[in-house]
């Protein structure tokens, strides 16, 4: 049996987006991934909380796509995290409606994988801003997914940003 | 009504009233004393303007009939039921005692035994429309001594029916059964309370439905003549039957609508029932045996305050405030005048004695103020130091929504869904229906009238949300809340620009133009379906929303201006499209992940 996944994907202007737009492309068309766009289901940032707990029940693994934007996620995403991972659902007393789901985080960045080292434009390597992702999947009992980072994304060649998306659509296959 | 004419009687009554009710408030003498000294002055021993003083009693009484009514409209049954022991227990109590009294002082004089004891009763009897008027001048009827008060002078008035009704069988001269009398009373109050209760809201709803404010107020005035006849009928106080009458009409939407339209009648007829006693007081009498007037009077006045000042503890009136409950009721009332008069045609009352003590009650009742003005100077000092806390009833709501339409009730649901009660104000009879039902506090009436945003609670209330339709009242509504209830916060729907500007202009800083927000949100689907993304759209509407506002801010200070504010308008309108253009310019030169970071 294929695990169902929920997809949430967090860009503010979708069609400006060309890797974003690449990426969700090469796994829309999959049966089992259901994409909320949360941009564009809640522009005015008034997220239905309910309809996105009775998704996330209803998944196995849950995808956040987003830009990487100021070492974290953008601000619907964030929002997302705060509005639906409740307390006494997602953690806390009683909190367990998340247990064992599978966390992935597929994001896209705007400097080459050089800039992030020490000394270098961003300071720290990548894995140094993985560590606030991965806890908040952990903290809600989920199993956190080695995440797929696609660097200077506006810059990539289609081919390289053809080859990401293949890679994608492999990994939600095989989970 | 005399030669002159009824025009003329009330050119003379309204003349006296404006020189001398003035004067008296001007030297804190309260206006009773103001309108009696008005009545002494046109009176047959005044300057004799006026000579058929008991007809214009006999009229006047009507306006302590609409005073009882609207007090009445204060009090719903379930808060006349909570006052059941003060009311028959503090009453029985002050007229068994000061009947007593008087009683025994009455036999002191030399009276037979059945004279002494009506004059005694008749005497321990108070003004009600004297120590309300002057409670409220004083801002004390809600007070607990103040409801005390009243709830004394509310069994007096019950105990004024078998009172009268009584004094034929002790003169031996009895006419008609007891049992016939009793009857017709049940009947005439069983008749009242099925009026009240039944037929009297869907009347006025039916009235109000016409949206004419003057047969409203006809149909108000018809409803109080009508009860008060009724009770007339059997026998029994006209004021007791439109107190009952009130009370029954006390939880009804349209308490406030009545209030607002009948207090000025009331005002007008107490003026006017003050001038009658007034120009009733028998100087010829008093002339003839000024001292034992006097004597009779001072004794009054005095057995009365002292067997009120004793039992004043049994009432729960605090010992500091005792004298000032004995000062206010130490007058003879109003029905003493009857009992006296029925006295007189039983013969009842030997020699002069009736006239006598009809001046006697007058003169007391013009006493009062006076004795309150020395009660206060003597102990002013020690009340004001530690005066007790009145127990007013606040139940303004901190918010009131002026206008409940289409506009207002979204406004209203959303406060009420987030716990918030708010009282609302409409003219429209059948939308305050259906609230009704849903629990909200609702009042009916024109809520750019002053009388009715005070009965709505405005003094309390934290924010008025002003949704009136029509833009000259909403105008109107801002100032009549900027000048006497400074304290209230006010968001205020507006209809248009012009509008938006004369709010703006008065200070109101939370306004919302009704269909600006909707369209701009109209404007944002319309985006979305044309392919622009949905957050796009909502930023290009955040966008327009706050230039939009922005030029209006600029044509505050041109207002006045017609050519200076089109020509902002104008300059506006080309800045909001050079900005666009430069938005598009801005997307169409970027591309892939600009929004990415800061490289």
């Amino acid at each position: 049996m294929v695990a169902r996944v929920t997809l949430l994907y967090a860009h503010p202007y979708p069609q400006r987006s060309r890797a974003g737009r690449v990426l969700l492309d090469a796994v829309r068309g999959l049966p089992f991934v259901d994409v909320r766009a949360l941009y564009s289901l809640y522009p005015d940032f008034a997220i239905d909380v309910e309809a996105e707990q009775r998704a996330l029940l209803a998944s196995d693994v849950i995808v956040w796509q987003s830009p990487f934007y100021w070492y974290g996620a953008p601000a619907m995403l964030h929002h997302w995290f705060e509005k639906v991972l409740a307390r006494g659902w997602a953690y806390g007393s009683g909190g367990d409606k998340l247990r064992g789901k599978r966390v992935l985080w597929v994001t896209t960045t705007g400097a080459p994988d050089s800039a992030y080292r020490p000394g270098a434009m961003h300071g720290h390597p990548f894995d140094a801003f993985v560590p606030a992702f991965q806890q908040t999947a952990v903290f809600c009992g989920m199993r956190w997914e080695e995440p797929i980072v696609v660097h200077h994304a506006h810059q990539l060649g289609d081919e390289k940003l053809a080859a990401a998306a293949a890679e994608y659509r492999r990994r939600l296959e095989a989970l | 009504m005399g030669d002159h004419g009824l025009l003329f009687e009330v050119t003379i009554y309204l003349a006296a009233a404006i020189v001398c009710v003035p004067i008296a408030s001007r030297l804190r003498l309260g206006s009773v004393l103001g309108y009696l000294v008005a009545g002494c002055a046109i009176g047959p021993f005044g300057l004799r303007l006026v000579r058929d003083v008991h007809s214009i009693l006999h009229f006047a009484e009507f306006g302590v009939v609409l005073m009882l009514f609207l007090i009445g409209l204060e009090l719903d049954p379930a808060r006349l039921w909570s006052m059941r022991r003060p009311v028959f227990g503090g009453g029985t109590l002050q007229m068994a005692a000061c009947g007593a009294a008087l009683t025994a002082a009455g036999l002191a004089v030399g009276l037979p035994w059945q004279a002494a004891l009506v004059a005694g009763l008749a005497l321990a009897l108070s003004s009600t429309a004297i120590a309300v008027q002057t409670l409220k001048e004083r801002g004390q009827l809600t007070s607990p001594l103040g409801s005390t008060a009243f709830s004394v002078l509310l069994f007096q008035d019950m105990a004024a029916i078998p009172l009268i009704a009584v004094v034929p069988l002790l003169s031996g001269s009895s006419t008609g059964s007891a049992g016939t009398a009793a009857l017709k009373v049940v009947g005439a109050i069983a008749a009242v309370f099925v009026l009240g209760r039944y037929v009297t809201t869907p009347l006025l709803r039916f009235v109000a439905r016409t949206g004419l404010r003057e047969v409203f107020t006809a149909f108000a005035l018809l409803l109080i003549v009508g009860i008060a006849q009724i009770m007339s009928a059997a026998g029994v106080s006209m004021a007791l039957g439109a107190f009952l009458a009130g009370v029954l009409l006390a939880s009804s939407e349209y308490r406030h609508a009545l209030e607002t339209d009948i207090e000025p009648f009331k005002g007008l007829l107490m003026g006017l029932f003050f001038i009658a006693v007034g120009m009733s007081i028998d100087f010829g009498l008093a002339r003839e045996r000024p001292l034992s007037i006097v004597a009779l009077v001072v004794g009054l006045v005095a057995v009365k305050a002292l067997t009120l000042a004793a039992i004043a503890g049994a009432l729960s009136v605090s010992p500091k405030q005792r004298w000032t409950f004995a000062a206010v009721i130490s007058q003879g009332g109003e029905f003493a005048f009857v009992v006296f008069g029925v006295a007189g045609q039983a013969h009842l009352l030997p020699g002069k004695w009736g006239a006598m003590l009809t001046l006697v009650v007058a003169l007391s009742m013009a006493l009062t103020p006076i004795l309150l003005l020395v009660h206060d100077r003597i102990l002013v000092r020690d009340e004001r130091r530690d005066r007790e806390a009145d127990a007013i009833e606040h139940e303004g709501a901190p918010v009131i929504i002026a206008g409940f339409g289409r506009f207002g009730q979204i406004v209203g649901r959303l406060l009420f869904a987030s716990g918030i009660r708010a009282t609302l104000l409409d003219h429209d009879p059948d939308s305050i229906e259906l609230l009704k039902k849903f629990g909200f506090r609702v009042f009916y009436g024109d809520a750019t009238r002053l009388d009715l945003l005070h009965a709505a609670g405005a003094e309390h209330a934290k924010l008025v949300v002003v949704a009136l339709d029509d833009i000259d009242a909403s105008t109107r509504l801002v100032d009549l809340l900027r000048e006497h209830f400074p304290q209230a916060r006010i968001v205020a729907r507006v209809r248009n620009v012009t509008h938006y500007l004369e709010l703006r202009g008065r200070g109101v800083n939370e306004v919302e133009r009704e269909t600006f927000e909707s369209a701009l949100r109209a404007g944002r689907r319309a985006l979305e379906q044309l392919g622009v993304d949905p957050y796009q759209a909502r930023e290009y509407a955040d966008r327009f929303r706050r230039h939009n506002v922005e030029t209006l801010e600029e044509l505050l200070p041109h207002m006045s201006d017609e050519t200076r504010r089109l020509s902002v308008a104008r300059a506006a309108r080309e800045q909001l499209e050079v900005q666009f253009a430069q938005d598009r310019a801005d997307f169409e030169g970027t591309s892939g992940e600009w929004t990415d970071a800061k490289e």
